[in-house]
């Protein structure tokens, strides 16, 4: 008689889909629920640098569509906290946990947004890092997570272009404003680079989470793969990626590149970061001060609910 | 707890189409909720029509009882067309 685990190896091993009242072992859930929860403080978090921006956009056109991408984040996080609720979590919960430092989330919106270039910076290699890192994960093994990672990406091809585009501007703009230009890049390079997490040798969850069928791809192999896709949009920009290692290498077909220093990224994902502690405390602080719009909501429908009993 | 209770949503994403889920969210209501559905889940009018349904309202198969809630239908061949076998030179059956 097969029990209701082996029912959960034999869809793993079939590449089928796990839903969500499906039996699963306590690692898998465990392992979803940090994964997810994570991923969606990233994206409501991901909107403090970027926000920023918007009320010192150049143009009319910027600020709309800097207001849309914010938007975008909103949402992208709504839907991962839906799919994470799906395990038996509630929202709220992680929400405490993220604003008690119990939660992480990308290490790469520690870093500042110091010019109008660094929008660019951030669309064209933040997403488009994000999006070689969540591509994979619209084929992960848990149904709710897939699912919501196909809405993401749709949505993300048009942040990375409207980053694109902006670099692509100042690029044939005046010297200073390409001069701004290379500087976003020299920043955002690094930082971008280890958004693939440590190297293959270093990670912590990466082999169980490939068996499982969460992961699909190494560290290593996704960096490379950005690597590869980006450094040939940099010659188009006619900027430099600030890597004196960088060599296309004609036998293998890939670019040869540095490592960053993971020593900075252990240290900006510890809360040493340029702007961690800033980045929890507006959070925590725009959670609290909704507080009464939340509390007027319920109130309003509770009334509601009263009048029609 | 979230003071918010979770509502399941639903989205035509255009006429002639049944409503298909698309996720869920939270809020007080359901106007609210209509109204955080257009705002999350049809931002690229994605939609012409939205439910919203609350989550306890729904009553679910279990997935422990997947096998003998729907074992009745696995041996009924012949409720399919392939089944029957149709001579030679008939058209239109």
């Amino acid at each position: 008689m097969l029990t209701r685990m082996d029912s959960f190896q034999a869809t793993i091993d079939a590449d089928g889909r796990i839903e969500p009242r499906d039996a699963m072992p306590e690692g898998y859930r465990k392992t979803l629920i940090r994964q997810i929860a994570q991923h969606a403080h990233s994206e409501i978090i991901g909107m403090q640098p970027e926000g920023n921006w918007i009320s010192r956009a150049p143009s009319l056109r910027r600020k709309a569509i800097l207001m849309a991408k914010v938007q975008d984040e909103a949402g992208h996080g709504l839907y991962l906290y839906a799919a994470a609720e799906t395990l038996g979590v509630d929202r709220a919960e992680l929400l405490d946990l993220l604003h008690a430092g119990r939660q992480k989330y990308s290490s790469i919106f520690n870093y500042p947004t110091l010019t109008w270039a660094d929008i660019g910076a951030i669309g064209w290699l933040v997403d488009g890092a994000a999006i070689v890192n969540q591509v994979p994960l619209c084929r992960c093994s848990y149904g709710p997570y897939a699912r919501a990672m196909v809405r993401v990406c749709k949505e993300e091809s048009f942040h990375q272009r409207q980053g694109f585009e902006i670099l692509h501007t100042l690029c044939n703009g005046t010297p200073g404003q390409k001069a701004m230009a290379q500087d976003a890049l020299d920043r955002w390079w690094w930082p971008s680079l280890m958004m693939f997490g440590p190297p293959d040798a270093a990670s912590t969850h990466s082999e169980q989470s490939m068996a499982w069928g969460i992961k699909r791809h190494s560290n290593d192999e996704l960096r490379q793969r950005f690597v590869d896709m980006t450094v040939p949009q940099a010659d188009i920009l006619g900027l430099r990626v600030p890597d004196d290692g960088l060599v296309y290498d004609d036998a293998t077909g890939h670019y040869t590149f540095t490592e960053p220093d993971y020593a900075e990224l252990y240290e900006v994902v510890k809360g040493n970061g340029p702007c961690n502690e800033k980045r929890l405390a507006h959070r925590v602080k725009a959670h609290e001060d909704g507080a009464w719009v939340r509390e007027a909501a319920a109130a309003y429908a509770a009334k509601r609910q009263e009048a029609v009993a | 707890m979230s003071i918010e209770p979770l509502w399941e949503v639903f989205v035509r994403s255009r006429r002639g189409l049944s409503h298909t889920h698309v996720g869920s969210l939270h809020a007080p209501d359901a106007t609210m909720a209509l109204r955080n559905a257009r705002d999350v889940y049809t931002r690229r009018q994605e939609g012409v029509s939205i439910w919203v349904v609350r989550a306890t309202d729904i009553t679910a198969s279990s997935p422990d009882e997947k096998d003998e809630f729907f074992d009745p239908a696995g041996d009924k061949v012949y409720r399919h067309p392939t089944f029957y076998e149709v001579p030679e030179g008939v058209e239109h059956l």
